[in-house]
């Protein structure tokens, strides 16, 4: 069984997040850039089913600039046996990832295809529902399990108020919650290795994908920020406002 | 042309998030249609909702999985040009699959509605909002149900009743598993009190308590569920649930961005930490520096002897 894993490269999520001076994106340029946290559990989950016998083939495809061969060293490192390099224009949408993807699902044939379930950049989680549309797959989103029995899945998905657990057979689309695993720590030995791994090249010109975009940024702003608050001396003192506050807003128990 | 706003319920009664949606949906001046996949019962009680022309009912047990659902709203799609729902787990596994099967975006979470075509929707963790516009035909969009205002009952409106599905999935349900609670619904909740990691294993002995004489729903930062002091569910965050109570107790959680995303809008944020610089009181109306274990019995015992006072 083959898997593939999309990986996106991100804004590391503890670094501070800077407008550019357009107004239209986010500063990049010199900041720390990481692979997507969900992309990494998708990756490190793939990679264990390959070490268990359950896959025999873990390729990792970057969508965007060549920078990304930067996440694609580390997904090699991780355990992935290759990597694609999708060269792409900059702000791809969901909608036109998604066609990308299916024209490398469609060059490459995986059995699985497992990704994050959310880019921690754009906060959009569509991908994986929208190649699983596009390709026709039966689809598991925000898996926190995952098992493969007789070219079968079963998968238990985080849904508000509790889980539940679907059983669909391959090919099929996964999305990955961070409970899903916990990544390994990347050894020394396995970078050295990684980089005699190939990364393949290929173009979006050449995939032929219509990429128009369908949404325009139009600004970015920061969120107002919340005036500021007051310190208050002891838990009665905070009982007290809370109680004022129970009364505007006219919650019971405090009014 | 109309908007198709797609209802959410627990099997037996409409989720309040459902009547903030169709709130939502009055930002369009289009007629709007609730679509009820679900028992009669929901439907009847869609079909009062304020503000809408009709349901469309799909009688079912259990609601289909988004192979078999993404298609029945394609199909619907023919006669409406907004497809609308809260931004939960339900519309976020089956919306996004939609729009790509009608070759369009997708709007999500979206936070305000300022024009036909036009939203602002945070992204980076709600550490940045995103004015949006889009060119397609049809829109599809989740919103963040609490910021908008819910509707109240009218006179009943007509329900239609759609065909049966076919059954073409090809996934099944095996094991739905929902975590009932005497506390209210941690989405809905008017009060929240949400634990970190400083809880420990004494979560729930200490919060509990507290909960309960606010009549409050739990909430819990990813450090504490990780840990396995609080159940899945009650993570509240970018990657749980979103809320916006009228008061957002925080108790020993440091206030990461990625927390903030899911309770920033609430009305007032209290804080209990510890350390004076946490980020948490950044945001917090009002802020207690203290140990946890001492000043959250104190909390309880204090609001409790003024409900007896006032009994
Ligand atoms: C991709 C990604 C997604 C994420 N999604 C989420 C999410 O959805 N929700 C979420 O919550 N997190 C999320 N996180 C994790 C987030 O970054 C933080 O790690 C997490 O919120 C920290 O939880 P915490 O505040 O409980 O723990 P900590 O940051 O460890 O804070 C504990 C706090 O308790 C205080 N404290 C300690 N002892 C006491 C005491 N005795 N009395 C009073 N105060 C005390 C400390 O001063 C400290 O401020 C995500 C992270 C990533 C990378
Ligand atoms: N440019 C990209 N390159 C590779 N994978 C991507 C890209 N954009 C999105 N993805 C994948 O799709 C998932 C969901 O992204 P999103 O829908 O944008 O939140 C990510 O976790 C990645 O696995």
């Amino acid at each position: 069984m083959k898997i593939l894993v999309a990986i996106k490269r991100v804004l590391d999520a503890n670094v501070p997040v800077r407008i550019r001076a357009d107004g239209l994106d986010v500063e990049i340029s010199g900041a720390r850039m990481s692979i997507n946290p969900f992309d990494e559990v998708a990756l490190e989950e793939a990679v264990r089913l390959k070490e268990c016998g359950s896959a025999s083939e873990v390729l990792a495809v970057a969508l965007g600039a060549a920078v990304n061969q930067d996440i694609l060293r580390h997904a090699l490192a991780l355990g992935a046996d290759r990597a694609v390099q999708v060269e792409a224009p900059a702000g791809l949408q969901p909608l036109g990832v998604a066609k990308l993807l299916q024209a490398v699902v469609a060059r490459e044939q995986p059995d699985l295809v497992l990704i994050g379930k959310q880019a921690v950049d754009d906060d959009a989680g569509q991908e994986g529902q929208m190649l699983a549309a596009l390709l026709g797959w039966p689809q598991a989103t925000f898996v926190s399990a995952l098992q493969i029995e007789n070219q079968a899945l079963q998968a238990v998905r985080e849904v508000d108020g509790g889980t539940e657990t679907l059983a669909l057979p391959l090919p099929a689309v996964v999305t990955a919650d961070l409970r899903l695993n916990e990544p390994r720590f990347i050894k020394l030995p396995s970078l050295m290795l990684a980089r005699k791994k190939p990364i393949e090249a290929l173009s979006a010109d050449a995939l032929g994908v219509d990429l128009a975009p369908r949404l325009s940024v139009k600004a970015l702003s920061e969120p107002p920020a919340r005036g500021a608050g007051r310190l208050v001396a002891d838990a009665a003192e905070l009982v007290e406002c809370l109680q004022i506050e129970g009364r505007r807003l006219e919650i019971k128990e405090l009014s | 042309m109309s908007i198709l706003i797609l209802a959410e319920h627990d099997g037996q009664a409409l989720k309040p998030a459902t009547r903030r949606v169709v709130g939502a949906a009055s930002s369009w001046t289009l007629p709007a249609d609730v679509l009820v996949v679900g028992s009669q019962a929901v439907a009847r009680e869609a079909a009062q909702l304020a503000g809408i022309r009709q349901v469309l009912h799909l009688e079912c047990d259990a609601v289909p999985v988004a192979e078999e659902l993404a298609p029945l709203l394609v199909e619907l799609m023919h006669e409406h040009s907004v497809l609308l729902a809260a931004h939960s787990s339900l519309a976020r596994d089956v919306l996004p699959r939609a729009a790509a099967l009608l070759d369009v975006a997708m709007i999500g979470d979206a936070v305000r509605i300022t024009g036909p075509a036009s939203y602002v929707r945070p992204m980076y963790a709600g550490r940045l909002l995103a004015k949006v516009d889009s060119r397609d035909a049809i829109q599809v969009v989740t919103v963040r149900a609490p910021l908008f205002t819910p509707v109240g009952d009218a006179p009943a409106v007509p329900i239609q009743t759609l065909p049966a599905l076919t059954g073409s999935a090809t996934t099944r349900r095996i094991a739905a598993n929902q975590q009932v609670s005497e506390r209210p619904q941690l989405a809905s909740a008017r009060v929240v009190v949400s634990g970190g990691r400083a809880l420990g294993e004494q979560f729930d002995t200490l919060l509990a308590p507290l909960a309960e004489t606010l009549g409050a729903a739990l909430g819990a930062t990813r450090a504490a569920v990780d840990a396995g002091f609080a159940a899945n569910e009650l993570q509240v965050g970018q990657t749980g649930i979103v809320v916006a109570p009228g008061i957002y107790l925080a108790v020993g959680l440091s206030g990461a961005a990625q927390h903030l995303a899911g309770m920033s809008d609430s009305d007032v944020i209290v804080a209990i930490n510890q350390d004076p610089d946490a980020p948490i009181f950044k945001v917090a109306d009002y802020g207690l520096v203290g140990n946890l274990f001492e000043t959250v019995p104190a909390v309880t015992r204090a609001i409790r002897q003024l409900q007896e006072r006032q009994a």
